[in-house]
This record gives C-alpha cells, structure tokens and sequence, in this order.
C-alpha cells in the first residue's frame, strides 16, 4: 500500500527520526534558538557551542516533531559540526532549495559531500505540506547564528 | 461492502449527489474523512448557488426592484429554512453570520460586553475548539473584570458534570459556553442537563453547536439554551455563512457588534425595520448566495430526515469503535457513552503528520494536528497531536474497513 513512500521515508531517514544524534542539551552554549511550527506542534531548541574564529564546534538540539522534522534536524547537526557560519548559510539556502524543488544545481560547485549527506531529504518536495518539518531545523540554525533570539518557524 | 444501513437510506445513491467524491487520488477512490473541519457539497448546494447568480442575485433589502425583491425573498426564506431546521420559535431568532467564529465574537462582544456585568464569570470546558476559547480569553483580559473559568473533562472524555456544579455554585457565572459536540473527542454533551444546571444558578448558555447541529436534529424549544452557534460549510453548504440562534429578549439587550451604514432605518422602503434584531447584527452586504446555499443544504439533509442520518452514523460510529480498537498501537482519543462520528487517534510508532502523509498516499484525507482544541490534546498528554476520522452522510463502512487495514500496514511500514 505505502511502498512507493520509500523515497520519502528512506532507512537513513526512519533511523534518524527514532534515533536523532546529537539529541542533547549543550549546557555551555554560546548560542540557542527556538524553532516551532504552529500548525504541526512541532518544536525543538538548538544549541550551538563557536570556536573562538566563530565556527561551529558543537551542535545539539531537542525537541519533538514527526520523523521528517527529526531526521532533518538530526543530519543537520552531523552536517553543520565544524562549519564556518557562512559555510552553515550556504548549506541551509541548498537545502532549502533541494527540499523545495528536489534538484540542487549548485550542489557541484563546492561542500559536495555535506549535501550528499542531506540528498535523502529530497524526497519532501513532492509533499508540499510537509516542506516546512524538513526546513524547520534550519531556519532554527539561522536564529541560531543570528543571534536573533527571536523564534524561527519555517511557516 | 455498502449494505443499505436502513431502509430508504441509500449511501451510494447519496454519494452520486457529490461531485468531488467521483475524483480519483491515485488511481484510488477518494475516501473523504475530513467533513468535520469542513464538509463537501452535493450538487444540489452547488446548483442552487450557481441558480442564485445567474437568476436571481441583486443586493437584499435594499432595491425595491424585482430582483432585489427575489434576492431578499431568498434570503429571507434562507433564515426561515434555518428556524425550521433547527425549531426555532421565530424566524428572528436566526442571525446570520460568516461562520461559527464569528456568531461565538458576536456573543462575547454583544453581550460578554454589553450586557455582563464586572464579576460576573464565563464558564467554558477543556474540550473547547478554539473559536469557543479565544473569545472568552480576549473579554477575560479586556479589564472587565470578567473571570474565565474551565470545566475539567474526564478521562473518558466527558464533560465532569461534578466540577460543572462546582463551579456554577457560586452563583456569580453570568454565560455558560460549552460546545454540544466535541470536535477532537466525538463526545456529545449533555445539553439540557447542562442548561437546566446552568439556570438553576442563574447563568445564561451559549452552546457550540457547530459539530453537533450536522450530526444531530438540534431543538432550540426543546434544548431551552439561550444562545446557539453553527456554521454552514459542516453542513454540507457553502463557506462563508454561520447562524447565532439567539433569544429574541436577549437581542434586545445586546449592543450591535459591528457597525455599519446598513444598520440604520434610512436607506430603502424596508429599511425602518432594519434595527429591529436580527438586522441589527447583520451589518454590511449578507452572504447572499451562501444564505441559498446553506438553505438548499437544509433542504438537502431535511429530505434525507435527521432521523435516518442519526442512524447512519450510529451505525458507522459503532463500527469505527470495533475496527479501530483492533488495531494494535492504536490509541483513541475519548471514550464517551454519547458520541458522533469523529475520532481522533494516534499510533505507537508514528507522528500523527507522518500518519497522515502515508494514509493521504493511500487515497484518505484525515487531518492532523491538534485540531484548534490544544488544551484538550495537552489534558490528555498527546501535544505533538492526533490524526483526525470524521465522518459524513456520504461514508460507508468500507471506508472505515480501508482506513483500519491502512493504519495497520501504516504500523508495519515504520517498524
Ligand atoms: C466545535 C467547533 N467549534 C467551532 C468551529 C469553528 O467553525 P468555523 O471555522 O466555521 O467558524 C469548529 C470548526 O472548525 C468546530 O469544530
């Protein structure tokens, strides 16, 4: 009946959504945000640790939410973990962008094997309600770096 | 698979009245489990609304040309159509409104703030939508000194009628708001007891019932409440128009809620009868086309008879409960002895959303989330939400059997 959903809910991504990494509080965060989407009642709080030079040396988050929105948020920290913030930026614009379209034109030019790792989120684009559980970790990421404080939703 | 559940009641010959319901998803029938959040149409809503255009709309009340004059007779025996609907004494009693939301507003502003007075209180339940919530929420904090108090439900999903007397007993709540159906539990509230509960303390009583008024013949005479919200896109009409059934004696009282240039006695042959109720709360152009759409709606389910869709769903409800309790890892969502055909559920190992998105791609549309009621997902600890079955006239039990083998391989699917 549902084996054709295979593409979207791929083994990494039912693995990530039970078991997220990097699942945790970081109590010496530098940095953390707030993200939540209203409609779905999904919620999470990210905690970024910065190297002195501001790149990322540690990245947890918790939360609660649909396998989608965990596993995106679970391959996002494996993915950002030693990134420069503008490094982090140009991951999330891609990404955004795979999970919108389900293509990636830029994906050659560089950080190739960090979007390899976020291509099994690819599938969401053909969902389009549930686009914003797969952009929520990173709009969160964004608040994050920005220091904005404010909440993020991917709405 | 669609046996006749009672005589005269033919599923499949009231399914060919709704156009949407021939559409394929998938290469699979659509099976439509979403007519609690809103319903679809059969052709003769459609049909009437397209005739209402093309025939016979012009502005109401106002021209005194002809087709103002058959525009207004429409509307009027729209509201006429409502009354007997739901056996209001008088046609006056039926105020027009865009939807429940805004029949609910109306009552908190009109007469939360015009006619209650500072230390009187609001009792409404943890079972509220939100349109019956927020209101209350906005009149408690307009420094009014109006108290908002919340009747506990029980683990069954009923209303606790013990803590509803304890806190009538007071005798300082002013309105009673309470919903005559749940649109999460399915629970169906004791209403007469609650309005005879509520008068004995001196408290007026505002029900909901924007879920009830679909699945049940409600009987304003008969009920005694004082004032009754429903909206007409549950009912198998369009979107865009509710009903406030309000005491005639309690219009009186009530400021106006919106103003507008409408309002006032000067513009038409017919207007010096304009702020006289209910016109006094119908301010600006009505939903003209939606008002014969929701009475063609009326027509539609009137001729089924009430009594027969009751049967319906008894008979759908009944089997719902057995299907889905058999289903492992599932939970259900209120257990009440009285209830309509929604049912609100969540697996052991999936996210209602991911639930959802897996049950759309088998051809049924559920809705997940909380639903406008997240008190009530939060009083029973599932704030990540629910997946939603509501029912219509048009579901068959092989829906129900489909939507029970789907969330048994759903099951399987994430393990
Ligand atoms: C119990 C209940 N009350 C109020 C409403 C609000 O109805 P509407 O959105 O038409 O105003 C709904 C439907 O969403 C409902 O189920």
């Amino acid at each position: 009946m549902f084996d054709d959903l295979r593409d979207l809910y791929q083994e990494v991504i039912l693995d990530h959504g039970r078991k997220p990494r990097n699942f945790r509080r970081l109590e010496d965060a530098d940095r953390t945000a707030r993200g939540d989407n209203p409609m779905c009642g999904d919620r999470m709080e990210l905690f970024l640790k910065l190297r002195p030079d501001g790149a990322i040396e540690d990245v947890a988050f918790q939360g609660r939410g649909c396998a989608i929105s965990m596993a995106s948020a679970s391959l996002m920290t494996e993915t950002v973990k030693g990134k420069s913030p503008a490094e982090a930026h140009i991951l999330g614009d891609r990404f955004r962008n795979l999970a919108m379209t389900g293509a990636c034109p830029d994906c050659g030019a560089s950080l190739e094997e960090e979007m390899e790792r976020l291509q099994p989120l690819s599938g969401v684009h053909e969902f389009p309600s549930r686009v914003k559980c797969a952009t929520l970790a990173w709009h969160t990421l964004n608040a994050a770096l920005d220091g904005s404080g404010k909440e993020a939703t991917s709405e | 698979m669609n046996a006749p559940v009672q005589p005269g009641f033919d599923v499949e010959r009231i399914r060919a009245d709704f156009p949407v319901l021939a559409q394929q998803h998938r290469g699979r029938p659509l099976v439509f489990l979403d007519s609690g959040a809103s319903a679809q149409k059969p052709r003769q809503v459609i049909q009437a609304m397209v005739r209402s255009m093309e025939e016979r709309y012009a502005n109401v009340h106002r021209g005194a040309y002809r087709l103002s004059e058959a525009a207004t007779a429409d509307y009027e025996a729209a509201r006429a159509a409502v009354a007997r609907f739901i056996n209001a004494a008088d046609p006056r009693e039926v105020i027009f409104t865009t939807n429940s939301t805004a029949a609910i507003n109306l009552v908190a502003h009109s007469w939360g703030r015009g006619v209650m007075q500072p230390g009187q209180a609001v009792l409404v339940s943890e079972m509220e939508h939100h349109a019956n919530l927020v209101p209350w929420h906005m009149l408690r904090d307009d420094n009014r000194g109006i108290e908002l108090r919340i009747c506990r439900v029980t683990d069954a999903g009923e209303l606790d009628l013990e803590d509803f007397e304890a806190k009538l007993a007071d005798g300082k709540v002013g309105l009673v708001a309470v919903t005559h159906m749940s649109n999460v539990l399915g629970t169906v509230t004791p209403a007469e007891r609650i309005v005879a509960m509520a008068h004995a303390r001196g408290a007026k009583v505002l029900l909901d019932g924007s879920q009830a008024a679909v699945h049940r013949r409600v009987d304003m005479q008969a009920l005694g409440a004082d004032f009754y919200a429903f909206t007409g896109h549950k009912l198998y009409g369009p979107t865009g128009i509710g009903v406030l059934w309000a005491r005639l004696e309690h219009q009186e009282r009530m400021p106006p809620f919106l103003g507008g240039g409408d309002m006032i006695a000067s513009v038409t042959l017919e207007g010096s009868t304009w702020a006289e109720p209910p016109a006094k709360f119908e301010a600006g152009t009505p939903p003209i086309v939606e008002a014969v759409g929701l009475h063609a709606a009326i027509d539609y389910v009137s001729a089924i008879g009430m009594p027969a869709l009751e049967a319906h769903e008894h008979t759908l409800v009944d089997h719902a409960m057995r299907r889905l309790s058999d289903v492992a890892g599932l939970t259900l969502l209120g257990r009440a002895q009285d209830r309509g055909g929604v049912f609100s559920f969540a697996l052991d190992n999936a996210h209602p959303h991911d639930l959802a998105t897996l049950l759309d791609r088998a051809g049924i549309a559920v809705r997940a989330g909380r639903h406008c009621a997240e008190p009530l997902h939060a009083r029973f600890g599932l704030e990540g939400g629910t997946c939603r079955a509501s029912f219509g006239l048009y579901t068959t039990l092989g829906e129900i059997d489909y939507l029970a083998e789907a969330l048994t391989k759903a099951r399987e699917f994430f393990s």
